[in-house]
């Protein structure tokens, strides 16, 4: 039905949801896709919830309102289900990807997304493998990737390394690039 | 712009920026010989990206890091009566700071370019998007064009500084884009080549340099009753001027670079019989809901005024001649109690055509409240309505405030 | 006021004024009451009027002070009050 795809993410100030949403939607330029990442900003602070969005099309994207109707969710720290409706919008057809160590069950009964596709992936404990440091929104890139193939694996690597072999070397883009391969692989689906 | 040409865009190599980020780029590449420009929100990314391109040496630019807006209006006053081609950016309570200075920059006939990233004015204190601040500026005397997206803020800059030193206009240019909506979205941008940029703005010569010691010249004396009026008057031959020479601009613009800009766009105005108008990026929005709408049979159209200063009359009575109905979308409110600043110009305009459709106003998305498709919907169903009643129940609607 | 000056589209645009020296054309000795006289019989040349004088109109020749300038002296009487030995005198017109 819909010919855009539209990804919103759940963090709070500091994650790294924004420069998720904006990785993924790079990733889909490269692609030759039409894009758009924005933040929803608010009076945040480190640690206040956030969201942001992405959106992809073959075709042009001329709406310029917030995300409403998500084809899909993730949510870069668990303790946001508490806080927020992460599936506020989501339809039956769509996906909640959840940054926990619990089970997909347990994310279905915390949610109550009854119907929809859930995948869970322990982002946070493979960050602090990987990196040393807790920076869970690249491996959940992984963790989409894995849930819906949006762009292949490589060309957001290669985005990743892009942007991030500059700022800040080597080895940690590379440990970045292990995380999110990680995630791909552990992430699980229900 | 065209379906067609939109779709062959995705196709090129596009750069992911945000609109500040666009407009920052836009600036690198015409490189003016002197930026002086005070930081805010949401413009702020602007500002910290040129002065990264000055401190890398990427440009030439002379940057005055002033103290407020009102020194850097100032700053750009002097600059640009030297003849040096002169750029500054803000938003909101920084264009009402550089307030004095902006009607003189454009009575002294400066050709500046500044872009405005939108956003309330205060108070209460908001940092997101509206028009008060551009709108409340509109009597000026700058010019004004308002920009959809990342990618028109960017093209209008460029053009934006032919206009202004063109010499049946020489009047400075507000390039106007939605704070935080574009400014801070992330889109593909179609970056031309700077030499094709260079080009197309060629070189800038004042004719009479402030600082021409061989020639001195006085700017800026006391104009009392005998001169002032007459000075106000050029002003105005002057914007009507930009009226006639502003699509030529464009035109060579369009050849150059393969666009189709005008003082106004249409979307599927032809055969629509009710239609809403609305600036910037909102204008987007709508183009979805019209396509929308057009499945369903409805015949609605989109008149987008991508100029608000000079105002394109006969073009917007002309796209509207044949409406049954139309809705005038203003992101601002002028308190006069009749609605806002677009729906009062457009109305204005209409009472001098023969055939001239019903026309409403709403005032929506004060402070960054977001408006939907569904919100636009209503709009078109409410219009439908009053084609069909030929009555109209209500002139002023404030859409999407909670009663 | 519409007068007999130029018309919106004969006049630089902005209020520009093109060229230098214009105070020149205007001559601002018709705004004069009083006319400073100066008896030279007991000018000391210390050019105390010729540097207070807010319009220039004092004339000096070789380091002396010369004559007043009728055409812009607008008559203000700076130069009486500031003459040390009071040889300057505003007379009516």
């Amino acid at each position: 039905m819909k010919d855009i795809l539209e990804i919103r993410w759940h963090g709070r100030g500091g994650q790294g949801a924004k420069t998720a949403a904006q990785f993924l939607a790079e990733a889909a330029l490269d692609m030759g896709k039409s894009i758009q990442a924005f933040p929803e900003y608010g009076p945040e602070r480190a640690g206040a919830p956030v969201r942001a969005y992405t959106r992809i099309s073959d075709g042009r994207i001329d709406t310029h309102s917030g995300v409403t109707n998500p084809d899909g969710v993730v949510v870069i720290d668990h303790t946001l289900l508490e806080a927020v409706d992460v599936t506020e919008g989501l339809g039956d057809d769509g996906f909640l990807i959840v940054n926990t160590s619990e089970s997909v069950d347990f994310i279905r009964r915390k949610t109550n997304y009854k119907k929809g596709k859930i995948a869970v992936c322990d982002a946070t404990k493979i960050s602090l493998e990987t990196l040393g440091i807790s920076m869970p929104n690249t491996p959940m890139l992984g963790a989409l990737l894995r849930v819906r193939p949006i762009v292949p694996r490589e060309v957001l690597e290669n985005e990743v390394r892009k942007k991030f072999l500059k700022k800040i070397g080597e080895e940690k883009t590379e440990a970045n690039i292990k995380a999110i391969k990680r995630a791909f692989e552990e992430t699980q689906l229900g | 712009m065209k379906v067609q040409e939109k779709e062959k865009m995705a196709k090129k190599n596009l750069t992911a920026l945000t609109g500040d980020q666009a407009i920052t780029e836009a600036m690198r590449q015409i490189e003016p010989d002197v930026v002086a420009a005070y930081p805010i929100t949401p413009q702020t990314e602007i500002v910290m990206g040129f002065s990264q391109l000055v401190a890398d040496g990427k440009v030439k630019t002379e940057m005055i890091p002033v103290e407020s807006e009102h020194s850097a209006m100032s700053a750009c006053v002097g600059s640009s009566a030297s003849g040096a081609r002169t750029m500054t950016a803000t938003s909101a309570n920084g264009l009402a700071l550089m307030w004095e200075v902006v009607y003189i920059a454009a009575s002294l006939r400066l050709p500046i370019v500044m872009p405005v990233v939108n956003r309330a004015l205060s108070g209460p204190i908001n940092i997101h998007c509206d028009h008060s601040d551009t709108m409340g500026a509109r009597d000026s005397g700058w010019i004004q064009v308002y920009s959809e997206n990342g990618q028109e803020a960017y093209e209008n800059a460029i053009v934006a500084v032919r206009i202004a030193e063109h010499k049946n206009i020489m009047l400075p240019v507000m390039v106007c884009q939605d704070g935080f909506i574009t400014s801070h979205a992330v889109e593909g941008i179609d970056l031309f080549p700077d030499d094709k940029v260079k080009q197309f703005i060629g070189e800038y010569k004042r004719e009479h340099s402030l600082l021409d010691v061989e020639n001195p010249v006085t700017y800026g004396p006391l104009d009392l009753q005998d001169f002032y009026f007459e000075h106000k008057r050029q002003q105005v031959e002057a914007m009507g001027n930009a009226l006639n020479t502003i699509p030529e601009i464009l035109d060579e613009f369009n050849k150059t670079f393969g666009r189709s800009h005008d003082l106004v766009e249409g979307y599927r105005l032809d055969d629509a019989e009710t239609a809403i108008v609305v600036l910037s990026s909102t204008a987007g929005t709508t183009r979805v809901v019209v396509d929308e709408l057009r499945k369903e049979g409805m015949k609605v159209g989109l008149l987008k005024p991508r100029f608000f200063r000079p105002f394109p009359k006969e073009r917007i009575m002309k796209s509207l001649s044949n409406l049954k109905a139309v809705a005038i979308l203003d992101r601002s409110e002028s308190f006069s109690t009749l609605g806002g600043p677009l729906f009062n110009e457009i109305k204005s305009a209409l009472y001098e055509s023969d055939r001239r459709p019903l026309a409403v106003n709403y005032v929506f998305g004060l402070g960054g409240r977001d408006i939907f498709p569904a919100d636009i919907k209503k709009v078109y169903k409410e219009l439908e309505e009053i084609k069909k009643t030929r009555k109209i129940r209500s002139l002023i609607s404030y859409l999407g405030v909670r009663e | 006021m519409a007068g007999k000056e130029k018309g919106w589209k004969e006049i630089p645009i902005g209020g520009l004024i093109d060229r230098g020296g214009t105070a020149r054309e205007y001559k601002t000795g018709s705004w004069r009451t009083f006319k400073p006289v100066v008896d030279k019989t007991k000018c000391i040349n210390c050019l105390q009027c010729w540097i207070y004088c807010p319009d220039s109109s004092v004339i000096v020749k070789d380091g002396k002070m010369a004559e007043f300038d009728y055409d812009y002296c607008k008559g203000c009487g700076i130069c009486a009050s500031i003459c040390p030995v009071k040889c300057i005198k505003m007379e009516k017109e």
